[in-house]
């Protein structure tokens, strides 16, 4: 975790600061206003907002110029970056643009693969993987040269994310993996969604014993469920999710027209447990198509006002 | 070996519509293991374009023949008199026996009758999987001897990804993830630090992005 870049993020963070960051996703096309609509929505309740890049490959607009929007009406984006779609040119080059142009944090990721998406016909890159590129952001950042050796005319600094699911297997493996990516550079880690919150604490544990949690900031997901439906949707169709059976009945037990309330109580009290547990530095709210909501769930949860370092 | 899967008939119908006196050459090595071009699947396929043609009123004079490989110019030089009685040629072997095929008989036009599909082996009866991308740059022994790059779906040098689970591809539920194995073979090895080691960038050069490849065996040529 050197101290390398401006990212206020990173200040934060770095100032022992519970954090809150959200997600959203740029529209299908070239219209700013939706992005911004998004981001004004966030604006003073979340301290940074990642940025998707083609999420679930389904094309939309880059993810460097969705950031650029909200960096514009003042938020602080963490633009997301896959590995699927770019080879290390495009990403070298990407990356050291979308620093020129303001962005201050990176996810580094290897992304939904093109089968699950709009386009199943297009050609997959994966040149390198995400741990390939945590490191290579990193590298830019302190030996100030690119992936060749060459010395760059300003660096970018990026605050260097990645990603973690604790809730995929083989378990074992994936605290190794975490170790794996933190060496290879990730500064800070936001995870899968959080509905299994036994396994979680069990991989969270298993960090700290490793010591990881002392290497890097852990910023775990939450996504409030809006139906039974959506749980039953996300457990049974989206790779690497763990929806216990029990929450799946306690989103089936209520009424539909209180799904979506039960939903959010659910996601209230999984961000008051994540919040007791040690070595958890912030929380990471993915409200899938339901952006409205991250508002009062932050408030809901206690964390507003969020602070203020009187950097924007 | 190279693992191919004969065309539908309905193409390969297309395909030789034009030309009157057509060679079904297979292919005795690769394709022959995988039921694809073969003596045997050559004299059916020919049999297939004479019944399929004869309905539907056209004449077409279909001869059959094959040979112990296409890739080879020792055994293309046994198919030359039977190129040179016909005015094309469907090749039952891979793309490169086609090729090799349409290099020697310049004049001659060569269909392909095979899709390739991949370098595997034949798991059981009648199940053929792809193990090897042919990249130039063999680095199973990191990998307790299964390839990231081919069987995993991202060609994840650092997997697992977070979509595997319970031992499956999230790309396809029938499909064995590729770091699950190789996880379960270094356990067996006792090599289960090789997991900790951070794998950086490959090479791609000796792939298919350094362009067309070639194999140069000086000690060979005579």
């Amino acid at each position: 975790m050197k101290n390398a870049s401006i990212s206020r993020l990173e200040k934060l963070l770095t100032a022992g600061e519970f954090v809150v960051t959200a997600e959203c996703g740029p529209p299908r096309g070239s219209n700013r206003e939706r992005i911004i609509e998004k981001g004004k929505l966030l604006q003073d309740v979340v301290d940074a907002l990642n940025v998707t890049d083609n999420q679930t490959a389904i094309v939309r607009m880059s993810s460097i110029a969705a950031s650029i929007h909200l960096l514009n009406i003042g938020l602080e984006p963490v633009m997301q970056m896959v590995t699927r779609d770019r080879n290390r040119i495009a990403l070298q080059s990407d990356i050291m643009g979308a620093y020129s142009l303001g962005i201050r944090n990176i996810l580094c990721l290897t992304g939904d693969h093109q089968s699950f998406g709009s386009q199943p016909d297009a050609m997959n890159v994966f040149d390198i993987d995400s741990m390939n590129l945590a490191r290579t952001v990193r590298e830019m950042r302190e030996t100030g040269q690119d992936m060749s050796g060459h010395e760059l005319d300003e660096a970018p600094k990026m605050f260097v994310g990645a990603a973690a699911n604790p809730f995929a297997d083989p378990f074992e493996y994936r605290v190794i993996r975490l170790a794996k990516k933190i060496d290879a550079g990730a500064d800070f880690i936001q995870t899968q969604c959080v509905y299994n919150l036994e396994r979680f604490r069990e991989w969270i544990k298993l960090a700290r014993e490793e010591g990881l949690t002392d290497r890097v900031h852990i910023l775990p997901g939450v996504t409030p469920l809006k139906s039974a439906g959506m749980a039953n949707y996300m457990n049974n169709r989206v790779a690497g999710m763990d929806v216990p059976e029990a929450v799946i009945q306690r989103m089936a037990g209520v009424p539909k027209k209180d799904a979506a309330n039960e939903g959010v109580k659910i996601c209230l009290e999984t961000i008051a447990e994540l919040r007791e547990m040690e070595g958890i530095h912030g929380i990471h709210i993915m409200a899938i198509k339901w952006e409205e909501i991250v508002a009062g769930i932050v408030e809901g949860a206690g964390l507003l006002p969020r602070p203020d370092l009187g950097v924007s | 070996m190279i693992v191919g899967e004969q065309k539908p008939i309905a193409e390969i119908k297309e395909m030789v519509a034009p030309y009157k006196k057509l060679l079904v050459l297979g292919c005795g090595t690769c394709v022959k293991t995988c039921f694809a071009g073969g003596e045997d699947e050559t004299a059916v396929l020919a049999s297939a374009i004479r019944l399929v043609s004869r309905k539907e009123g056209r004449t077409i004079e279909v001869e059959e023949l094959t040979v112990e490989r296409q890739c080879e110019n020792e055994f293309i030089q046994e198919a030359a008199e039977a190129v040179g009685r016909n005015d094309s040629v469907l090749s039952l072997a891979c793309g490169a026996g086609v090729q090799a095929i349409a290099r020697r008989f310049v004049t001659k036009p060569v269909l392909p009758g095979v899709n390739t599909t991949f370098i595997g082996v034949l798991e059981k009866q009648g199940l053929f999987t792809e193990e090897c991308s042919g990249c130039g740059n063999c680095e199973l022994a990191l990998f307790g001897a299964v390839c990231p790059v081919t069987r995993c779906a991202k060609k994840l040098l650092n997997g697992p990804c977070g979509g595997s689970q319970a031992g499956k591809c999230e790309v396809n539920p029938d499909t064995d993830c590729a770091w699950q194995m190789i996880i379960e073979r270094l356990k067996i090895l006792g090599q289960l630090d090789n997991l900790r080691a951070y794998v950086p960038p490959k090479n791609w050069n000796t792939s298919t992005s350094g362009g067309p490849r070639k194999l140069v065996r000086e000690d060979h040529i005579i």
